[in-house]
């Protein structure tokens, strides 16, 4: 208790001061409230000076802040757009460049695909060039070609012609064969005032003279058949010999009548039986028959036995027969004994029937006399 | 009597008779005598010899009616009333070759004039005769018979078919195959006249394998020949691409360019006529003659010769032109065009002109590549002048004025077509004029040229009517020039100058 009862006692001590100093702080307040009085109004404009200079301050920074926080945000919203607008144009801009890329691509396929499909249905330019150029150098083949046809031709003909000049030459050399140089004689072509003889000497010495023509029996058919046909000349119509001479006239003379002479003339042949038939007869009758059985033969072989048994069984001779085995040519090829030595030819002589001519002619031919015989 | 006396009589007889068909035989040669002998009643005359029991005799009766019946149609049709083509029927089966030969001579002396004679001869059983004739072994005989046959077949189709009845083919392809070089000309002849008729007729001969042994004698060395063998093959090749295939197939080409060089004018047109069958049916023929230097051989050969003998080879490249652009360019690389504007300048006659008009058309219709190759070699104002000329013929007019029109349609080539502004007709004119309106508005350098040239100061003389399209031509040419200058060169602009200066008032202080 007295802790408490301090206290009160320091309260009531202090209460004591401080009622005692309540007069002089009345005097003191009215007075110093007197004296600042004066200076009031000025400090009061002070004071609202510093205030709203402290206020304006403190509102500036505020707004300072709210401006930098602002900022702060706005930063962050407009990168955030910038940011999603830039994701945009980055995904535009590549899907552009992706679609450039495909189009270049499908341009170039569309190209080729074209390009291919022009060349192969519609037209191929190159192709066409190449084809031109080869067609113009076949046309420069074949013209080259039938050119040299043409001087072969050409060239053939050529040769033909000079072959028919020097055979002409060659006969006309042979008609004047008779002008050629002799030892004695110089001909015409070969003077004695030149050098050199005409080369015309020279031919005819290589010529074979011409040896004088018969008179050609002319032919019945001379004419060409194509020659007559286009009725070029008129002559050209074959004659037939079937017609008998007509102007035939009786010639002056002791001559038999015409017809019998014709008659004669015209005859037909008539051999005689020997002459008509061949001397040979029998050798070309064997030869035929020979000739037939060869023909009828089945096989050119004879038949010869199948066995060879035979073959290797040696012969024993008879011992009574002194002479050899083996055929004997007595009896087939000849009878008598020969001397081969004493003969004058070695053929045989053949057998040659003598000719009856005075049969054969009877009263065919005419005798010296005239008469028929 | 004697017996000499009578067989006198009879052998002077004989004589006389034998004198006179001789001396008419031989008096039958000089057309001055015809009529006289016609006069005297020879027909009635001779008719009786042609029984004559002396062959001789016969057989010169024969040759004198034919060579009666050769002169002309009337002795031809006395011939035939008198009866006198079944007696010689009659006998040509029966007598000797001679008299065969006689005997188809006037056959063919009657058969030649007409169709009527022909067909005259048809109805005397003549062909059937005619045709054993060919089997005969002489050759004159057979000559005789197919030359016959030959001409009663080249007047129609319908005595043709009856010549092709009779059986005629095979057995005259046999005779092509024999070696007399006559008897193989008459009948390539013949089968000549038996192909041009129908494709028919064409096709009976190829079934006999006519082209193969035909086309085998291409090379032989005789003009004549080759002439009939070369004719007969483009007669059948003419009338469809089938026969024209099966000609193709017997491999003549490229054989038969050889007979372009020929020195035979006649070879030379009949293997340009063939080589022009061919390639006028399909464009694939024509390749296979191009590919084979046919367009090569044939305008050689339209150098090397004049006259008609070129028609053909003109045609030829006409037709090889017209099926496509890339033949026409083969033309035109084988140095075809120079040559054809040759033959459309020294030619004298009009229908070859024609051709040549024709050919160029169809080369320079294509492209205007085509249009250029022609037109650099100076062929347009050539073919103006014949368009223009009044002596050309019509045909040569109206296919003069095509060929211009087709190429001036194409032709970008402006050099060319500037003279045709000073002296083209206007129903030209106004091709030449839609050209520069095509070519001007897309060059700069022609359009200058143009100005220079003096072509726009014509451009502005020219008098179209409103609204027509020359006048839509001259407006979208106008229209790519400053019109200034389009002014300065339209007629009269002098004088609107002087006027402007007379009505002009100097400013005068």
């Amino acid at each position: 208790m007295g802790k408490n009862g301090t206290r009160r006692a320091e309260a009531m001590a202090t209460l004591a001061r401080l009622q005692a100093r309540s007069t002089i702080l009345e005097h003191q307040y009215y007075f110093r409230n007197s004296v600042v009085d004066v200076f009031r109004k000025k400090e009061n404009d002070a004071a609202v000076k510093i205030q709203s200079w402290f206020r304006g301050c403190q509102v500036r920074a505020y707004i300072r802040y709210l401006h930098r926080v602002a900022i702060i945000i706005q930063k962050w919203w407009r990168s955030y757009l910038g940011r999603q607008h830039y994701q945009l144009i980055v995904k535009l801009a590549y899907y552009t460049m992706k679609m450039n890329l495909y189009n270049a691509m499908a341009v170039r396929i569309q190209k080729r695909w074209r390009g291919y499909k022009v060349r192969k249905y519609c037209f191929n330019y190159y192709y066409l060039k190449e084809y031109l150029r080869a067609v113009s150098e076949a046309n420069d083949a074949i013209r080259e070609a039938l050119d040299e046809f043409a001087d072969m031709q050409e060239r053939e003909e050529k040769k033909a012609t000079l072959e028919r000049e020097e055979k002409k030459r060659d006969y006309q050399a042979r008609k004047m064969h008779y002008l050629l140089s002799t030892k004695q004689i110089p001909g015409i072509y070969n003077s004695p005032f030149r050098k050199d003889p005409d080369p015309w000497e020279l031919r005819l010495q290589k010529a074979k003279p011409l040896t004088r023509q018969r008179p050609r029996v002319t032919q019945e058919h001379s004419v060409s058949l194509s020659d007559w046909l286009a009725c070029r000349s008129a002559r050209s119509f074959p004659q037939s010999e079937v017609l008998p001479p007509i102007d035939r006239k009786q010639c002056q003379g002791p001559f038999r009548d015409i017809t019998e002479v014709l008659e004669q003339r015209y005859r037909p042949l008539e051999p005689t039986l020997r002459v008509a038939e061949p001397i040979n007869e029998l050798k070309e009758a064997r030869e035929e028959f020979r000739r037939q059985e060869w023909m009828r033969n089945v096989n050119d072989k004879m038949f010869l036995p199948f066995s060879s048994y035979h073959k290797n069984k040696k012969y024993i001779p008879s011992m009574h027969s002194s002479s050899k085995y083996g055929p004997d040519s007595y009896g087939c090829q000849h009878f008598r004994d020969e001397n081969p030595k004493k003969w004058i030819c070695d053929k045989d002589f053949q057998t040659v029937l003598p000719s009856f001519d005075l049969f054969s002619k009877y009263g065919k031919s005419y005798s010296k006399a005239g008469q028929i015989v | 009597m004697s017996q000499r006396q009578v067989l006198q009589v009879f052998e002077q007889y004989q004589k006389a008779r034998t004198q006179f068909v001789q001396m008419v035989a031989e008096l039958a040669t000089r057309p001055q005598n015809i009529e006289t002998l016609q006069n005297a009643g020879v027909m009635s005359l001779l008719r009786p010899l042609l029984l004559d029991v002396v062959p001789t005799i016969q057989q010169t009766a024969a040759l004198a009616l034919g060579r009666l019946a050769n002169y002309n149609d009337e002795l031809a049709e006395a011939v035939v009333k008198g009866d006198i083509l079944p007696q010689l029927v009659y006998s040509l089966a029966e007598q000797n070759r001679f008299y065969k030969k006689a005997a188809a001579f006037v056959l063919r002396a009657v058969g030649k004039h007409s169709p009527q004679l022909a067909q005259a001869i048809i109805d005397c059983g003549a062909l059937d005769t005619l045709v054993i004739c060919l089997e005969d072994f002489d050759p004159g005989v057979k000559e005789a018979a197919a030359w016959a046959l030959g001409y009663i077949a080249r007047h129609n189709a319908e005595l043709s078919q009856a010549v092709v009845d009779a059986g005629a083919v095979p057995l005259l392809v046999l005779c092509i195959q024999e070696p007399e070089i006559a008897l193989r000309r008459i009948a390539a002849s013949a089968l000549s006249d038996i192909s041009k008729h129908s494709p028919e007729l064409a096709q009976t001969v190829v079934d006999a394998g006519a082209t193969a042994h035909l086309a085998q004698m291409i090379l032989n060395p005789d003009a004549k020949l080759k002439r009939q063998i070369l004719s007969a093959l483009s007669q059948i090749a003419k009338h469809s691409i089938d026969l024209a295939e099966m000609v193709v197939e017997a491999e003549i080409f490229p054989v038969v360019l050889t007979c372009l060089k020929d020195k035979d004018e006649y070879v030379k047109k009949n293997a340009s006529t063939l080589i022009r069958e061919i390639a006028k049916h399909t464009p694939e023929l024509s390749q296979l003659i191009v590919n084979a230097g046919g367009v090569a051989a044939v305008i050689d050969c339209i150098g090397s010769c004049k006259g008609n003998i070129r028609l053909p080879g003109i045609m030829m490249l006409g037709y090889v032109a017209a099926h496509s652009a890339n033949l026409a360019m083969v033309v035109i690389i084988s140095k075809g065009v120079p040559q054809l504007s040759v033959c459309l300048s020294e030619e004298p006659e009009d229908h070859i002109k024609a051709a040549g008009a024709w050919a160029l058309g169809q080369i320079g219709k294509h492209t205007p590549e085509h249009a250029r190759a022609v037109a650099v070699t100076n062929t347009l104002p050539v073919l103006l002048s014949l368009y223009m000329s009044t002596e050309s013929s019509e045909d040569l007019q109206v296919k003069s004025k095509k060929a211009i029109k087709s190429i001036l349609q194409k032709c970008t080539y402006l050099p060319a077509l500037e003279p045709f502004l000073y002296d083209a007709p206007p129903n030209i004119l106004k091709h030449v004029i839609g050209q520069f309106s095509k070519v001007l508005p897309h060059d700069s350098k022609a359009r200058r040229l143009f100005v220079t040239s003096g072509g726009l100061k014509k451009l502005q003389e020219i008098k179209a009517e409103p609204g027509s399209l020359l006048q839509e031509y001259i407006n979208i040419i106008n229209n790519c020039y400053p019109e200034e200058i389009v002014r300065y060169y339209s007629p009269g602009y002098s004088e609107t100058l002087l006027q402007r200066v007379d009505s002009y008032q100097p400013l005068t202080n």
